[in-house]
């Protein structure tokens, strides 16, 4: 008896063991490389470009049929504070007076290569669709949230204001794309500060730029490596995390659980193994204990 | 475990509805009109949720604190089944009570707390799962595991059956015992496997927010921690239990059960601190958990009520002083909660201008749903046969 439970003890304890080893090992060496599809759509955005005017938060709105959120502005005008249920889109300002430095950023979903949210979500409402344009389909979403929990851009908003709620995020206006036309924010901004295309062909432009004048901007597409890559890149002349673009490594932010889950769960034979195991020991203590009828109940 | 003297269960009887079942009910009452009030009305007009902090008291308590309050069955269990510690068999069902009571409230917790509940129903169809999804083997496990955990007591439902003066109930516990005592090995077992897979899995979750979470509590160890300490509060929750069953069922404590319980406690909490130290010296996080921030004192905090509970547990005299057992187990939950309150709350940090704080709903529909369990586990002792032991006497009040 000593011996059998010493070794399901021992044995349970090296099962745990082995997969945090196993998982943590990787971890530290491995550089995250994900490979975009050929066909990635994606954004440019150039704050230095950027002229504030909000038109795309405008045709945004109009575009996705969102209601305006008039809450900051007396009922007057769309002024959200920061992303939300009736912003899939926003237009910030950084502006710091005693260093003499400004800019705007325009916020909305990144489309991760390997998105955080697409991860955590139970049954696939969030999925990364044609052209790696990180969809989401309401019919299998429970609203649970843990993708808000997961997105390290804070990207993914709920209806909280509903009875009847879904997420809310930006689509890279995929119903439109679906009509040959591009999304509305870059379609209708005036100054070319956001444009569309291919990542490939948009992330050639941003090297580009930087190299025609590279004393003014910072020497960085910010979404050519972050968080494993993103399908929106970013251009400025001030510092990023400014702009709240956190100084995020290059490591993709699912791979972590997505590897040890693997590792645990590898052809769900460590679950039964252990369950065989748990049994074995409870007939053998049964047996050696000589109390077969009391042993349950 | 032929050795124990202890009788067979009972039930413990007497009059149900006693005045504070009856208080209890009400507040449980309250909980399930605010809870209607939430469906009508929306998560934003009912709680302090937002999209910064998309979980809040419901998830961080009744499902990730609540659940590991619930691991009093699990651990039990492993202490008997597998450490072949039969002295202990007393204690499983009561623990499967509470545990049975303490999942039940927290997947009904979930289907508050979620926005598109009549969706739920799709979480079995396995062919839209994403196995990537953490969160998604937890639904899964602690799903079935509360149906376990019901199917783990029926013996003291179909006991209870056997001797109804109702014949057909009669029948059904004559026919179904045998079976359910013959199927209880395999599913006792289930019972052990699943809480290992999904209380580490709690921690797991966190994962996925790692660039947000601070780094005194972003580790890929995190399952690792959350199973310990789950297993060391589950312990602490059969102390606590079988401590106020017999003060306020006035029967005699369990006194060398409890001692030992405690005694149990000691390995584990030192393994969850070892690992936990560890951890952050590898890391080279040592420096920041003495940085005596707002993060640095929660982690200390922690830390420092499981070194207490060590210190409280130290001899076998002191673990035999009831009084002394009692706030031991008590520092150790409190430790295990705010541990996942800390994981899931404080270390979390979704940007400078986001707050939470649980509002009066969130926190009376949490207190609701904890009185209607308390009120629950009164009720099916008196009724069914589940508290084994001490005989019977001075019940007419409690």
């Amino acid at each position: 008896m000593g011996i059998s439970r010493r070794t399901a003890l021992k044995a349970m304890a090296g099962a745990t063991a082995t997969s945090v080893a196993t998982t943590l090992a990787p971890q530290e060496s491995k550089a995250a490389l994900v490979v975009p599809r050929p066909d990635a759509l994606g954004m440019l955005y150039d704050s230095t470009r950027c002229i504030g005017c909000k038109a795309c938060m405008v045709a945004c709105n109009e575009a996705n049929d969102l209601t305006p959120d008039t809450a900051a502005s007396g009922g007057l005008w769309h002024m959200p504070v920061d992303l939300n249920e009736h912003a899939k889109n926003i237009i910030k300002l950084y502006r710091d007076t005693a260093k003499g430095e400004q800019s705007f950023v325009k916020r909305q979903c990144m489309h991760c290569l390997d998105p955080a949210c697409v991860g955590a979500c139970m049954l696939g409402a969030l999925q990364k669709g044609d052209y790696g344009i990180v969809r989401y389909n309401p019919d299998l979403c429970i609203g649970c949230r843990y993708c808000e929990m997961g997105c390290p851009f804070n990207i993914l908003k709920f209806e909280w204001s509903k009875a009847v709620p879904k997420m809310v995020k930006c689509e890279l206006c995929r119903h439109r794309i679906a009509e040959g036309k591009g999304p509305a924010c870059c379609e209708v901004c005036p100054v070319g500060a956001v444009i569309y295309g291919k990542r490939a062909d948009l992330l050639a432009e941003a090297h580009r730029r930087i190299a025609e004048r590279p004393d003014f901007y910072v020497q960085r597409v910010y979404g050519e490596h972050e968080v494993g890559g993103t399908q929106v890149l970013y251009l400025t002349h001030v510092d990023f995390e400014k702009l709240g673009l956190p100084a995020y490594g290059d490591d993709s932010v699912p791979e972590r659980a997505r590897s040890l889950q693997h590792t645990i769960y590898k052809g769900f034979i460590a679950p039964v193994a252990l369950y065989g195991l748990l049994a074995a020991v409870m007939i053998r203590n049964r047996k050696s204990s000589g109390a077969a009828e009391e042993g349950e109940s | 475990m032929s050795a124990h003297t202890h009788t067979q269960p009972q039930p413990i009887g007497g009059v149900i509805f006693t005045r504070p079942v009856i208080i209890l009910a009400a507040f449980a009452g309250l909980a399930g009109a605010l809870i209607v009030w939430r469906f009508a009305a929306g998560l934003g007009a009912t709680t302090a949720l937002n999209d910064g902090y998309p979980w809040g008291l419901w998830i961080a308590f009744d499902v990730v604190t609540g659940t590991a309050l619930s691991c009093g069955g699990y651990a039990v269990a492993l202490l008997v089944y597998i450490l072949n510690k039969g002295k202990y068999h007393p204690l499983i069902r009561p623990a499967l009570v509470t545990s049975a009571f303490g999942y039940s409230i927290a997947g009904l917790s979930v289907m508050i707390d979620i926005g598109r509940p009549w969706l739920a129903y799709k979480l079995p169809l396995f062919w839209h799962w994403n196995l990537n999804s953490v969160l998604l083997e937890v639904a899964l496990c602690i799903i079935t595991y509360t149906i376990v955990l019901w199917l783990e007591l029926s013996p003291a439902f179909l006991e209870r059956a056997k001797s109804s003066s109702v014949s057909a109930l009669r029948r059904l516990g004559e026919i179904g015992l045998p079976i359910a005592r013959k199927s209880l090995l395999w599913l006792t077992a289930f019972g052990m496997l699943l809480p290992t897979m999904h209380q580490s899995a709690l921690g797991s979750l966190l994962l996925l927010s790692g660039p947000r979470l601070n780094p005194l509590w972003s580790t890929t160890l995190l399952p690792l921690l959350f199973l310990l300490s789950c297993i060391a509060m589950g312990f602490g929750a059969v102390v606590i239990e079988g401590s106020l069953s017999a003060l306020f069922l006035r029967r005699k404590p369990e006194t060398d059960m409890l001692a030992g319980l405690g005694s149990a406690m000691r390995p584990l909490l030192v393994l969850y601190l070892g690992i936990r130290l560890i951890d952050l010296a590898v890391r080279g996080q040592l420096g920041a958990l003495f940085a005596f921030d707002l993060y640095s004192v929660m982690a200390l905090l922690e830390m420092a009520l499981l070194v207490v509970a060590l210190v409280l547990l130290a001899s076998d005299a002191q673990r035999r002083d009831l009084g002394n057992l009692f706030r031991a187990a008590m520092l150790l939950i409190l430790a295990g909660a705010l541990y996942r309150f800390d994981t899931f709350l404080v270390a979390f940090s979704p940007g400078a201008h986001w707050a939470y704080f649980p509002n009066v709903t969130e926190i009376l529909i949490t207190a609701g749903l904890v009185a209607g369990e308390i009120a629950g586990y009164i009720i099916l002792i008196k009724l069914f046969p589940i508290v084994a032991g001490a005989p019977r006497r001075a019940l007419a009040h409690s």
